[in-house]
């Protein structure tokens, strides 16, 4: 999973343009939006894009993003569990 | 029509690597993307806001050139009505292209709203509006060339009734790596007048 | 001395009819223009949306023009504008506005650089104005949703510098792959046909339309005075509306200060209505703090979607026919209250008299339009 992690790291800075931002910057437990990155609703959609494009996850219901999408740990728990790619 | 004279009080130039405010250089790198470009005029001007950097290349343009104009103007007013007037040729066509593009391949259909909120042009007036906090009118229109007849008919229009106290027009075009902003402040002070002949001088210079 | 300002001409092409007599005819009789569209081009599963049929499309535009080489959004916008420009003379201070988010968008879908010339909005503008000869250069409004009911603002001002006499006004949009594909990626299309203000409301239906209006300094045969007007941007978000609707309340501030009336005088509001969360709550919220709670209002996305770039003029024709007709039009769509301020929601078609009538509309970047209107005595 610390891999994964680490993966999932790079991909938000990549995917959502977080240009002052690095790996170390980011904590596992860090909350994503809110006070944390400061990340908004684009930002939450473009996780889900990225969901399905790089793990093959469907969100059937994007309310469910709000759990998911908490820290690094959430997410990675989450696509560990449910990936298909 | 217009018994109100009104000025043109600081311009902003930005095309070919170089920031021209007022007629000075203030910013000139060696030929390079807008990309990278735009960056070293973000950090030159210690702009210090994230967001930027999730803009489109017309957002970044537009943003920065008014950037440089209002940073002083509202330092030094407590309440300010600014209208952004803001036009161009292409609209949002460069980011319409990159958005277009990743719907075209059925295989790999990933439609990314981050790039699709850019497909509107007058998404770069939202920007600046949040940046400054400016709740004022604004609006972007589409013209084959830059119109300066319409741009002073406009937002004379706008001072006159009171809807703005002054008006932020520009000119921002953007599209296939080839980019232009000409931005300017008007309003009802100022040495020089707001006319057609010296909008046109400015613009081509 | 302030000039005053009339609309005295208007036009619609839409899913529901070819004139303003037809459109009124079906929502008269509830009819809407939103369907299930079965159409693998513009998405892979079924959808619905409100779109205007080719073959009718073509056949009329056919009676009027045997040239071949006119985009499909250009014979929609051509036969909104032809029957009100028909009899005009186009001089030097007859001005010309165009509409539109996306206009021509569906010529990126072959890419070439003759394409991407397609795509240019000042040569849709081009196009639609030669066709029938304006002198004057084209101005292209292009400011997201709100842009069709802006278009009627910017020409009034003009009209007030003295620019024009005259301001010929053709909104329109598509529906399109690159929009639906847009609006999905947003997660903000209804899978059901939208349910402006109700409980449960989950997003847009997009529709298609082009409207036309001829906005005058005379006084002439007008059909309605438009008396105020406000464009102010939320600065809070550039894909969801400020909470507080900031920018709709001191848009709207804006337009009643200008016609010197108060909120109590109002009649009727046509307000934007896309029936999504945030959106309509946003509205709901705005009205409230004007004390507008008690107008009656609707969304006529009910009867024809999302029109996008059209919707703003095209909802303001429907609009003006309200007060013609002393008839206030349903909000199709609308079953239960959702939004968590109350609102005055048409729930029948009903008569009444409509001396000011306030139009709004919302849009991406922040944006908000209000256009105060007064029947013409």
């Amino acid at each position: 999973m610390e891999a994964l992690k680490q993966e999932l790291k790079e991909k938000i800075i990549d995917i959502l343009n977080l240009e002052d931002i690095k790996i170390e910057d980011i904590n596992d437990n860090d909350p994503l939006f809110g006070d944390g990155l400061c990340l908004d609703s684009i930002d939450a959609l473009e996780l889900i894009v990225m969901l399905d494009r790089d793990y093959g996850i469907k969100l059937v219901n994007p309310k469910e993003g709000k759990a998911i999408f908490q820290s690094i740990e959430t997410m990675a728990a989450y696509i560990k569990a449910n990936r298909t790619k | 029509m217009s018994e109100n004279k009104t000025y043109i009080q600081s311009i902003c130039m930005i095309q070919n690597n170089e920031i021209i405010l007022d007629g000075k250089t203030i910013l000139k790198i060696e030929p390079t993307s807008f990309s990278d470009f735009s960056k070293k005029a973000y950090q030159n001007f210690d702009v210090n806001y994230p967001k930027f950097f999730k803009m489109d290349g017309l957002s970044k343009l537009a943003f920065l050139g008014s950037e440089l104009l209002l940073k002083k103007e509202i330092g030094e007013t407590k309440e300010n009505n600014i209208a952004l007037v803001f036009s161009n040729k292409s609209s949002s066509l460069d980011t319409d292209v990159k958005y277009q593009k990743s719907i075209s391949d059925k295989e790999n259909y990933f439609p990314s709203p981050a790039v699709f909120v850019y497909t509107l042009p007058n998404i770069c007036l939202g920007e600046i509006c949040i940046r400054h906090q400016l709740r004022s009118e604004n609006s972007f229109f589409i013209f084959e060339a830059f119109n300066p007849a319409f741009m002073i008919n406009y937002s004379n229009i706008l001072m006159e009734t009171k809807k703005a106290d002054k008006v932020l027009c520009g000119w921002v075009e953007y599209f296939d790596k080839e980019y232009k902003a000409f931005i300017y402040l008007v309003g009802k002070e100022g040495d020089f007048e707001h006319k057609i002949e010296t909008l046109k001088t400015e613009y081509n210079k | 001395m302030i000039r005053e300002v009339y609309i005295t001409e208007t036009n619609c092409i839409t899913p529901i009819g070819f004139d303003v007599a037809a459109n009124i005819k079906n929502i008269m009789g509830c009819v809407s223009g939103i369907q299930l569209q079965h159409n693998l081009q513009l998405m892979k599963t079924p959808f619905y949306a409100s779109i205007v049929n080719n073959e009718e499309l073509n056949m009329a535009f056919s009676k009027i023009s045997l040239t071949e080489n006119y985009t499909r959004l250009e014979k929609m916008m051509i036969l909104a504008l032809n029957p009100i420009v028909k009899e005009s003379k186009l001089d030097t201070k007859t001005g010309f506005i165009l509409s539109t988010t996306k206009g021509n968008i569906t010529a990126l879908e072959n890419p070439s650089s003759a394409n991407f010339k397609k795509a240019y909005l000042s040569q849709l503008a081009k196009n639609v104005a030669d066709f029938f000869g304006f002198k004057t250069e084209p101005i292209v409004v292009s400011n997201a949703c709100v842009s069709g009911i802006l278009a009627v603002s910017v020409a009034k001002r003009l009209i007030q510098s003295e620019m024009f006499d005259n301001v010929f006004i053709v909104a329109g949009d598509e529906v399109s792959e690159f929009v639906l594909s847009g609006f999905n990626s947003f997660q903000a299309m209804s899978d059901l046909p939208c349910k402006p203000y109700s409980k449960n409301r989950n997003g847009v239906t997009l529709g298609e339309a082009t409207s036309a209006v001829l906005v005058s300094s005379h006084k002439k045969n007008a059909k309605i005075k438009i008396i105020g007007d406000g464009s102010i941007n939320d600065a809070n978000h550039i894909s969801g509306p400020s909470r507080t609707g900031e920018g709709l309340f001191r848009s709207i501030e804006s337009a009643l200060a200008e016609a010197k009336i108060n909120t109590n005088q109002i009649d009727y509001i046509s307000a934007h209505g896309t029936a999504t969360s945030f959106n309509d709550e946003m509205e709901a919220i705005a009205f409230n703090r004007l004390g507008l709670e008690n107008v009656p209002v609707n969304s006529l996305k009910g009867f024809y979607g999302h029109t996008l770039g059209a919707s703003g003029l095209l909802e303001t024709v429907i609009g003006i026919q309200s007060v013609l007709e002393r008839k206030l039009f349903i909000s199709l769509g609308f079953y239960e209250i959702g939004v968590s301020q109350s609102i005055n929601i048409i729930e029948k078609n009903e008569d009444k008299n409509i001396r000011y009538f306030l139009k709004t509309a919302s849009g991406f970047g922040g944006c908000n339009t209000a256009v105060l209107f007064e029947k013409v005595k």
